[in-house]
């Protein structure tokens, strides 16, 4: 029985990992429909970096990763905290919003999202992707920031006020310092997030403002080739890395 | 002086923590949700997307058997992907809940990372194990039991492997999260009172762990719906989700009102789902004591 359920979990694991391995030898193949195999090479890579519309979708994408990512980080942790510490009107609404947020599924977000910048006056481009991936993000960072508010003890900060320190002198002081991991995790959470959503963004990006999981989404449909390959494979680098990274960093925090 | 100077800064940090995530959760998540509803009772328009007659036109049509069957059709399809995808996860998350702790936490490491990972690449990817050049297909053909490649690529079953592989994870993590939980002393006596595997399981293991089954559920099922790029790449281009039906209307056909009246009636599912599973969770503390709301 016990060698038999060790079996199943490493069963289920290398299906897991089986297709992102072969994509990944597959865009080292010289051979080009990836049927055999044709011999090492790197071709593939040298030439998605002289693709010059490749390369702007991927420069814009970042844009939009780092300046959402950092936004959703900001309003997550200060509302978490919010969540966590005061006592206010309003806060079970809030908090059930940000449940709401967190279930809906992508497709219902991206059209209530459209119609919305459409019903504004925003121009679907940079803008309405930047504040759309904030609002996808935002759940994430609060829901990672509350739970390692809770694992704290509150009494210090009790003293902190006695002895007259300032509510932002306290978040400042005591609470961001404490929180640091999670506050970083969420970030690199959101980064990943939002460097590969195709389904919001499909809906609320413009004619002019092209990103990369969208380019790479009008590659993919057309069906097998070596330069897909080797996009997908440094997209995958890319966000394991970041994933690995932030998945550290909350196990560490948790040993301490 | 003081005392002024301090109320003041008080005042502001508190009401920027509340204020910023309220008014952004408001204008982006509250106030889109009302729009999305309103605009599910208006009218078509040509020139300006939606026009003012209101009317229930946009459900009518939805429950036209024409599209009832679509929908209907989707659902089913999300449905047996959340079924395979339980019964692939339960004995995942059970067999994990028996390692020690130190392997725990390697087994749901290596099983959450490809999680955050881009689903788009991953999805692209299963065309190398489903494909007709792919994994499944040379196996067969060397070992002599097919002589022509089957066709695996755009059928539905490829659409819901595609899902489960994806989803797997969500399911997973409320499943093992349950599954800790279980107090092994109510096995234990179950035990000395003479029920075998099979019933232990069945009437022990099993209720309490609904709530993560119900949980998990739920999170395999809500996004399944919604996922319409796993269906375009694996199915073909057939409308098999409802996240296809309404990408359809929004971006071809340009009906925001009948897609936003086909959204409407995926979030009152969803509604309704989340009140089943609140319903699940209170039945099961009320059962053993055990467990709590998994989220």
């Amino acid at each position: 029985m016990r060698i038999f359920s060790k079996l199943y979990i490493a069963l289920i694991l290398s299906l897991i990992y089986l297709p992102m391995f072969v994509l990944v030898i597959n865009s080292f193949n010289q051979s080009k429909y990836g049927v055999k195999w044709g011999g090492f090479t790197t071709s593939w890579y040298t030439k998605l970096f002289n693709n010059d519309g490749l390369i702007q979708a991927a420069l814009n994408s970042l844009t939009v990763s780092v300046i959402a990512a950092t936004a959703a980080t900001v309003i997550g942790t200060l509302a978490a905290v919010a969540l966590h510490r005061y006592q206010f009107k309003g806060k079970a609404l809030l908090s059930s919003m940000v449940f709401v947020a967190m279930l809906t599924p992508e497709i219902v977000m991206a059209i209530a999202l459209l119609i919305v910048f459409i019903s504004l006056g925003i121009t679907l481009g940079f803008v309405s992707l930047v504040i759309a991936h904030i609002t996808f993000c935002l759940p994430f960072v609060i829901v990672a920031v509350y739970a390692r508010l809770k694992e704290f003890d509150m009494r210090m900060l009790n003293a902190a006020k006695d002895l007259g320190a300032s509510e932002l002198r306290i978040f400042i002081e005591i609470i961001l310092p404490l929180i640091l991991p999670a506050v970083i995790s969420g970030w690199l959470l959101s980064f990943t997030l939002s460097l590969d959503d195709v389904i919001v963004s499909a809906f609320v990006t413009g004619p002019g403002y092209e990103i990369l999981p969208l380019k790479v989404y009008s590659m993919v449909k057309v069906g097998v080739s070596p330069e897909v390959n080797a996009i997908s494979t440094l997209l995958l680098v890319v966000s394991l890395t970041i994933v690995i990274i932030s998945q550290l960093l909350i196990r560490k925090d948790k040993t301490q | 002086m003081k005392l002024n100077n301090f109320t003041f800064n008080c005042g502001i940090f508190k009401c920027l923590a509340i204020g910023l995530a309220s008014l952004w959760l408001t204008l982006f998540v509250f106030f889109p949700s009302v729009l999305v509803m309103i605009t599910s009772f208006l009218t078509r328009d040509p020139q300006n997307t939606v026009a003012l007659p209101v009317n229930i036109a946009n459900y009518q049509k939805a429950f036209d058997p024409l599209y009832l069957q679509v929908f209907l059709d989707s659902l089913t399809m999300s449905i047996l992907a959340t079924i395979c995808c339980l019964l692939i996860a339960y004995p995942f998350a059970l067999a994990i809940s028996k390692l020690d702790k130190r392997w725990q936490a390697i087994a749901l490491f290596l099983m959450i990372v490809p999680f955050w990972t881009n689903s788009l690449v991953r999805t692209y990817a299963i065309q190398f194990i489903l494909g007709k050049q792919g994994l499944i297909n040379k196996a067969l053909l060397a070992l002599d039991v097919i002589d022509k490649p089957l066709q695996l690529m755009y059928t539905q079953g490829a659409v819901i492997i595609g899902l489960c592989y994806i989803l797997l994870p969500f399911m997973v993590l409320p499943l093992f999260s349950s599954l800790e939980k279980l107090d092994s002393k109510l096995e234990l006596a179950a035990q000395d009172l003479g029920a075998n595997a099979w019933q232990r399981f069945w009437h022990i293991t099993i209720p309490l762990t609904m709530p993560g089954i119900v949980a998990g559920c739920l999170m395999v099922l809500l996004p399944s719906m919604g996922m319409y790029y796993i269906a375009d790449l694996l199915g073909g281009a057939k409308n098999l989700l409802l996240g296809n039906v309404i990408k359809t209307q929004f971006l071809n056909t340009r009906d925001w009102p009948f897609g936003s009246a086909f959204s409407v009636l995926l979030m009152l599912l969803l509604a309704f789902m989340l009140w089943l599973y609140f319903r699940a969770a209170k039945f099961a503390n009320k059962q053993g004591g055990l467990g709590d709301a998994n989220f």
